[in-house]
């Protein structure tokens, strides 16, 4: 900060050697991603030279022992499963937002805080297993097998919900107070202050939030393999047992061997593309709500 | 008044939403609870599990667990710390390199946790011989863990004042010991909830381990040999073993206190640390 360049007056022999010690660590901690993606890349080769992206697509279903690897089932049932708890968390979680920011006296706020904040802290397996020996059950009640996109979409909601309350919180937090009390001034009513200043003041920060969770959704791998049934079909229904890329490279990894192995690290590759995609996406918004 | 209804109708749908989540969270806890009580005893934890985990208890699994986290703290912690104190103070903010570094960490934060488990077993398992072994899951948790520890740390020291640094450079201090002795001391709450955003990331995590770290449920004699976590202790009781749920729901309920425990604990230290050597301002 201060210091940006090494002072040639430290009479220290120990500072000559922090720098570059220092940035040596900064630089591996750097490279891990570099790691990552060439690791993947390396894995999945085997398989990327016959089927060049397009080859994931077109191949007529997954049938990784036949030399089928066709993803398009698994990928619209991860985006499918992901969407439709974006639809059901994002109002909810802005709602909560609001809650928290205008409407909750403030031993209230606390509470309700605390609680979101445990709810975003509870493990993912903890929640399929839940989800697994209560939601199926119940949807199973009602209409047979119970593991299904439904119950996807409903556990993958509840997860990603504390994300989606707390950044829209902290966007809702960070408006101006200038801009309220203009608004207040004005005679606007709560909720004319709230829908019609607040919210589009702070939608930057909502749809950053909004976006992560969404990356957030279609990365999570162990709730939504104990509920979805993780049958390989395109989603007929939202009662219909899917499988999503993520709990798909779990359940084969175990076996799976040459080309099969090569096809899940393929998937993972598209999964990793697919998620950062979304993180800059979330970084424009962010950036995008900041200046109007 | 119309405008007074509406606003009434607004205000009780808000609370509504909030009573929504509320009562799901308020399910889930008591659910958790209820279940797993009923189940957990002294000898659960301190027995190993018998029967594929039906009965018995979690003792081998809970050791795996802690030695998997403290591999990864062990990797994460110093790696984490030295790259934060070089992107705030060896970089100028608006420098090329440092930001190349951040965007990259941030990328990596995105990277979805069954991605970190591919990888782990390609590079780790693979590629470096590891195996299936506590090392190779806790440095792949280690991987997972390093952008968010190393960004809330860097909040921290980035938020200590500058005049500290002045008055320690007017007294010529090394600037090794300014760090040791000023700077990390001060940042030490943000460095703290860095481990605490790790710990809890890394106790949680399942997908990124099954094929790291492995399924064996004995007790490890050695980092070598593989290990069960705990998350995947209750992935496999619930996925796999027919009447493990009992089993399943007093892990869950262990893993959540056990979270909570180590926040807390991590916590409280960080107050130490903080009260012993700023002694001074």
């Amino acid at each position: 900060m201060i210091w940006s360049r090494p002072s040639f007056l430290s009479r220290w022999p120990t500072d000559r050697w922090l720098a570059p010690g220092l940035g040596v660590a900064a630089a591996g901690a750097g490279l891990i991603l570099l790691l990552v993606l060439v690791f993947l890349l390396r894995e999945a080769a085997p398989l990327l030279g016959s089927h060049a992206a397009i080859g994931f697509l077109l191949d007529a279903g997954w049938y990784p022992l036949e030399g089928q690897f066709g993803m398009l089932p698994m990928v619209v049932a991860s985006l499918a499963a992901a969407l439709g708890a974006l639809l059901l968390a994002a109002p909810l979680g802005i709602v909560s937002a609001i809650f928290l920011n205008f409407s909750a006296p403030p031993g209230v706020a606390h509470l309700y805080r605390m609680i979101v904040a445990l709810l975003a802290g509870i493990p993912s397996v903890v929640f399929g297993l839940w989800g697994l020996t209560v939601l199926v059950p119940l949807i199973a009640r009602w209409q047979p097998p119970g593991a299904s996109l439904l119950a996807a979409i409903l556990i993958l909601a509840l997860m990603i919900l504390p994300t989606v309350a707390l950044t829209s919180a902290s966007a809702l937090a960070a408006v101006p107070k200038s801009l309220l009390h203009g608004a207040a001034a004005l005679g606007l009513t709560q909720q004319g202050t709230i829908l019609r200043v607040a919210l589009p003041a702070a939608r930057g920060g909502i749809i950053n939030g909004v976006l992560l969770a969404g990356a957030r959704a279609l990365g999570e791998t162990m709730a939504v393999l104990m509920v979805a049934g993780n049958v390989v079909q395109y989603p007929g229904g939202l009662l219909d047992p899917v499988r999503v890329l993520t709990a798909n490279i779990a359940l084969e990894m175990a076996y799976a061997s040459g080309a099969h192995r090569a096809g899940l690290f393929a998937s993972g590759l598209l999964l990793t593309l697919a998620v950062m995609l979304l993180a800059w996406l979330a970084i424009r918004a962010s950036h995008g709500g900041r200046h109007d | 008044m119309a405008v007074a209804m509406t606003d009434r109708i607004f205000t009780g749908v808000v609370w509504l939403g909030a009573g929504v989540m509320t009562a799901l969270f308020l399910w889930l806890l008591g659910d958790l609870l209820w279940q797993g009580a009923s189940h957990l005893s002294g000898s659960f934890l301190l027995s190993d599990p018998a029967d594929s985990g039906r009965s018995g208890g979690i003792a081998s699994i809970l050791v795996s667990t802690l030695l998997i986290l403290a591999v990864a703290l062990l990797a994460a912690i110093p790696l984490g710390l030295m790259s934060a104190v070089w992107l705030t103070e060896y970089t100028r903010r608006d420098g090329t390199l440092g930001a190349a570094v951040r965007l990259s960490l941030d990328v990596l934060a995105g990277v979805p946790s069954i991605v970190f488990g591919l990888f782990g077993n390609a590079f780790f398992s693979v590629y470096l011989g590891l195996g299936f072994s506590i090392v190779s899951g806790g440095l792949t948790l280690a991987c997972m863990i390093l952008p968010i520890f190393i960004r809330t740390s860097e909040a921290g020291l980035s938020a200590v004042s500058d005049d500290w640094r002045r008055n320690a450079a007017a007294l010529g201090m090394s600037r090794a010991s300014v760090l040791w002795h000023v700077l990390l001391p001060a940042a030490a709450p943000a460095v703290a909830s860095g481990i605490m955003l790790g710990v809890g990331r890394a106790t949680a995590e399942t997908a990124a381990l099954i094929f790291t770290s492995g399924y064996v449920d004995r007790m490890p004699t050695s980092l070598f040999d593989s290990g069960r976590a705990l998350a995947v202790h209750i992935y496999d009781l619930s996925m796999n073993v027919t009447g493990g749920d009992r089993a399943a729901y007093a892990s869950a309920l262990v893993l959540i206190v056990l979270i909570v425990a180590i926040n807390t604990g991590a916590l409280a230290l960080s107050d130490r640390w903080l009260a012993r050597k700023v002694t001074f301002s």
